[in-house]
């Protein structure tokens, strides 16, 4: 119970420093850019609407700690502003409409990357030298060593383009009216394909070479020797004994990882024009929309710590130890 | 980011390794080492990795394909003397005998657009990967030297900053500053820090509770001295894994964040080069020579310093060499200590 | 090679071990860990195993139940289990040997349970495997288990982390006796233990013993222990046996120098307070000869040429 407690309190820690930086950026950044974005936008808003902004953005003649706390404050309410690039939706709205699409994509790849990826270096590590442990690793590192991106678009190029065997744009047809029908869902699921392939296949590897080092390291437990000793099945070994200890460490890194996979879902989101937060981001960059950048930063982040606090309590779950403390 | 599972992996491993790897490889030091003085187990160890690193095949393939591509940076000016952004050609054509790796949809030839995207590439690659490595030692060392409080704090900002999403962070810094190389190079500095202060701090944090540097307190020696003369030449094999694992975040996260427009994109680089080809519609119209050379090249930098970074790992841990020692620590090294002193 | 004594107790050896030579293979070279080592144990006999850390004991241990793994390989020598070649038995031959016919205690028992298993878990595991109990009837019967090393029964859903130090590694002698083995091996079951802790767990052990009748391989550095518990015994050193008879023969008359060395490092259990004698700093010994008899049943080797004292 400690051990959460003090996680969470982290948690809301770095949740509050995302929020501060989010504050700081436009106040203290040179060049204005604030200034450059209302240059272009202006006529299309109301006064009261570019009122809000300027104060969300810092172009505010308020003291800075009252600024603070009113920003603080609009945060925590989820009072985001207005797009710019989708005005007038706001930003929460905005988010809102996409966010489903990533944790679709993100949710599905992550998790075919990681039980595979953990459970090729299981084999990996109890067949010291066997096939898998000797050719898999250096293919791995080979395919994690693209960019998420120019994977996707080789993915996109050669089996979307060439082979045209699965659709290369969208989350689902356009033809197609959004239900729970078997129509809709393989529609969604065909989209689905590529892009998860793409990040399955980068991020594979790291959970292979992660679990498989660990698995080195706690296959020369003592504990191992024991349950040789016994007499026990090597399967059983494998997995309720070797596996078991070592996906701990694994466990914590996949709440580390979630962050760097986050990314890499979004830029291939960008390539596929996959409808979630990462080709927003790329619509906010390109549009100047600040309010809807800042509002993707927290939601995102958002999203990685809660994920986190969820492995967190999947962690205090699975050892003992800490259960106890 | 982009080749951020480069960097998850090593990071993983060299957490393991952090826990697992004595200060002096046990595998690496003929006979029990113990009870060396400390310049003897600063040195050896060193040493031994460079040495079995020039006897590591991993580690001679990635130096060589790390060397050509640094070559070819070098000599890009020689080997393309003009702008290689300038239009020369027939857009979007295929490799031929004039255009070996063909021409972009405005017409430029793509390999000397290659060949210059290495020097931005591997210039900022390196830069980050050298400062943030720089960084990821002062907090390792400033935290595992002067523990509780100062500790505290620069482990709570370490794990603040890992936690932050990299992407997205690194998407609103380069927004909000003004474009161009030095801000790349600023915005990949402060997001890829953490990660190797991490793992050097749990490094540095071991060897703080060793004896030799109780020792070095004890005597008087000035903190400075102790940090970067007792402690660091004791983490050499991590640090290097460090700073491969950064310049490998560098390149592709520089890559990546090019790719969302973010970058200088007048500057000719990788990123930039599949920017454009993205852009351009290269995909779409089928032209695959203009985003496969530079993403090829991002993917083999990358491979050839995973490999000297694995190579690391295995010379410094004998355990991911050799199949598992199990009781060899028990019995052997006294035994052959032993008779050998006899 | 001579060491076919009579075994206490019964003509049948237990547990046969002839000319066993272990090697760890280096990149460089090889160090022999245990040099043709012989000795055999019978029928419901203790036989102790002595000598410094180092010395090849516990490689012995491991070899016996083939646990040795790379770089550590047997080279040579048989080791014979009730008539049995242990070293030809195949795979799943191999498994049911381990833990059925021979069971081992090890040297720290907060290492060798598993953090993450409830203590009767890990003993349900034995019985599902060897005896395919259900869960059930295992469970009951892990409860007697405990309680046969009078351990509260509900500590069944402890972790071992929950327990201390002594109750563990009763719970581990309790895990090594579930299946009534022949031989149990205990690799220096009371190292990382108190004093006091250490008295309970050998009375523990001698009372099991007298109970269910195992013949005991017992590995210690130890010799006050080892000569309180063992019938037989032998001194190991650099890999070979120096010395091997019965226990009080050695504790009354050690002969080679390296074993009286051994019995002056240790304080008396009992008796009044002599001052403690070590090798002196700097003798070794090397090419160690095979053993001869020098009274029946007590084995020595000719005494070595002394390298010592220098330089």
């Amino acid at each position: 119970m400690r051990f959460i407690l003090r996680r969470l309190g982290f948690y809301l820690i770095a949740f509050w420093v995302s929020i501060t930086l989010n504050f700081l950026l436009p106040r203290f950044m040179p060049g204005d850019p604030v200034s450059r974005m209302f240059a272009r936008t202006q006529d299309r808003m109301q006064p009261e609407q570019i009122e809000a902004l300027r104060r969300l953005l810092g172009v505010d003649d308020r003291p800075l700690w009252e600024q603070y706390i009113g920003y603080l404050h609009n945060m925590l309410t989820g009072q985001m502003g207005v797009s710019i690039s989708r005005f007038p939706t706001p930003v929460t709205e905005v988010i809102a409409s996409q966010v489903g699409w990533t944790l679709l994509l993100g949710g599905t790849a992550l998790v075919i990357a990681a039980v595979l990826g953990n459970l090729l270096g299981i084999l990996a590590a109890w067949r010291r030298g066997g096939a898998i442990d000797s050719a898999l690793p250096p293919i791995l590192i080979f395919i994690g060593s693209f960019p998420y991106f120019w994977l996707a678009m080789g993915a996109l190029y050669l089996f979307g383009v060439t082979l045209g065997w699965f659709p290369i744009r969208h989350a689902f047809s356009d033809t197609i009216e959004p239900s729970f029908s078997w129509e809709f869902m393989s529609d969604v699921g065909m989209h689905l394909v590529l892009p998860a392939l793409t990040i399955v296949l980068v991020s594979v590897g790291g959970w292979m070479l992660g679990m498989r080092n660990t698995m080195i390291a706690t296959n020369a437990e003592d504990y191992i020797t024991m349950a040789e000793a016994k007499g026990l099945r090597p399967g059983r070994i494998m997995f309720r004994y070797a596996a078991r200890n070592a996906m701990l460490p694994s466990v914590t890194s996949f709440g580390m990882s979630l962050g760097f996979v986050v990314g890499g879902a979004l830029l291939t989101e960008v390539v596929f024009a996959y409808p979630g937060v990462g080709y927003q981001l790329l619509n906010a960059v390109q549009g100047l929309d600040y309010p809807l950048m800042q509002g993707l930063f927290l939601t995102i982040t958002a999203a990685v710590l809660l994920a986190n606090f969820l492995v967190d309590i999947l962690y205090v779950r699975l050892d003992p130890r800490v259960r106890s403390n | 980011m982009t080749s951020s599972i480069a960097t998850t992996a090593s990071t993983v491993s060299g957490e393991t390794l952090a826990g697992s790897r004595p200060g002096n490889p046990v595998g690496l030091m003929p006979d029990g080492g113990g009870a060396l003085p400390p310049q003897g187990s600063v040195r050896q160890p060193n040493r031994t990795l460079l040495h079995g690193l020039l006897t590591n095949k991993k580690a001679m393939a990635g130096t060589a394909i790390l060397l050509t591509f640094i070559a070819l940076a070098l000599f890009a000016p020689l080997l393309f003397p003009d702008n290689p952004s300038k239009i020369t050609g027939m857009a979007s054509q295929e490799p031929d005998a004039e255009f070996w790796l063909g021409t972009t949809a405005k017409g430029q030839d793509v390999l000397a657009l290659t060949i210059h995207g290495a020097r931005s590439s591997l210039l900022v690659g390196l830069t980050v990967g050298f400062a943030s490595t720089f960084i990821g030692i002062l907090v390792g060392l400033a935290s595992a030297y002067f523990g509780k409080f100062i500790d505290e704090a620069l482990s709570l900002t370490t794990n603040v900053f890992l936690l932050l999403p990299g992407l997205p962070l690194l998407v609103i810094l380069a927004a909000f500053l003004p474009p161009g190389l030095g801000t790349v190079i600023l915005v990949l500095v402060v997001t890829g820090w953490a990660g190797s202060a991490r793992v050097l701090r749990s490094q540095a944090l071991s060897i703080r509770s060793k004896d030799f540097v109780a020792a070095a307190v004890v005597t008087g020696e000035r903190p400075m001295r102790i940090m970067f003369r007792e402690i660091l030449p004791n983490m050499a094999s991590i640090v290097m894994g460090t700073l491969l694992a950064c310049i490998i975040y560098g390149i592709g996260a520089q890559a990546g964040l090019e790719f969302l427009g973010l970058g200088d994109v007048s500057t000719v680089s990788w990123g930039n080069n599949l920017y454009w080809a993205g852009n351009e519609g290269a995909l779409l119209t089928g032209s695959w020579w203009v985003f496969v050379p530079s993403g090829l090249c991002i993917a083999l930098v990358a491979f050839s310093l995973s490999l000297i970074n694995y190579a690391v790992d295995e010379v410094t841990n004998p355990r991911l060499r050799k199949i598992a020692r199990r009781k060899i620590q028990t019995t052997k090294p006294v035994a052959a200590g032993k008779r050998g002193a006899a | 090679m001579t060491v076919s004594q009579t075994s206490f107790g019964s003509h049948e050896p237990v547990l046969e071990i002839k000319d066993l030579t272990v090697k760890y293979r280096g990149d460089t070279r090889s160090t022999t860990a245990v040099d043709r080592v012989s000795f055999s144990i019978g029928v419901g006999e203790i036989f102790g195993l002595a000598g410094e850390s180092g010395c090849g004991k516990s490689t012995i241990a491991n070899a016996i139940m083939r646990l040795l793994r790379d770089p550590a390989e047997i080279s040579g020598g048989s080791i014979r289990f009730g008539g049995r070649d242990v070293l030809s038995m195949g795979s799943e031959e191999l498994r049911r040997f381990r833990w059925q016919d021979v069971a081992m205690v090890f040297q720290s028992a907060m290492n060798s349970l598993n953090p993450v298993m409830t203590i009767g878990d890990q003993i349900v595991d034995i019985y599902t495997t060897h005896a395919g109990y259900s869960r059930k009837e295992s469970l009951r019967r892990a409860a007697e288990l405990l309680e046969l090393v009078r351990i509260d029964p509900a500590r069944l859903k402890s972790y071992p982390h929950q327990l201390s130090g002594g109750m563990r590694q009763r719970a581990v002698i309790a895990m090594a006796v579930a299946l009534k083995p022949s031989l149990l091996i205990l690799d220096e079951p009371t190292t990382a233990l108190d004093v006091v802790v250490q008295q309970e767990i050998l009375a523990q052990i001698k009372e099991l013993q007298h109970e269910l009748g195992f013949s005991v391989l017992f590995i210690t550095h130890d010799m006050s222990l080892m000569v309180e518990l063992s019938h037989r015994m032998a001194v190991m050193y650099g890999g070979r046996i120096v010395e091997t008879a019965r226990a009080k023969h050695i504790h009354t008359a050690p002969q080679h120098p390296y074993t009286q060395a051994l019995m002056g490092a240790f304080p008396p259990l009992t008796g009044p307070r002599v001052p403690l004698t070590g090798l002196p700093d700097g003798v070794k010994f090397s090419n160690i000869a095979d053993l001869r008899e020098v009274s029946p049943g007590h084995f020595v080797s000719p005494l070595p040429v002394l390298q010592g004292a220098q330089p």
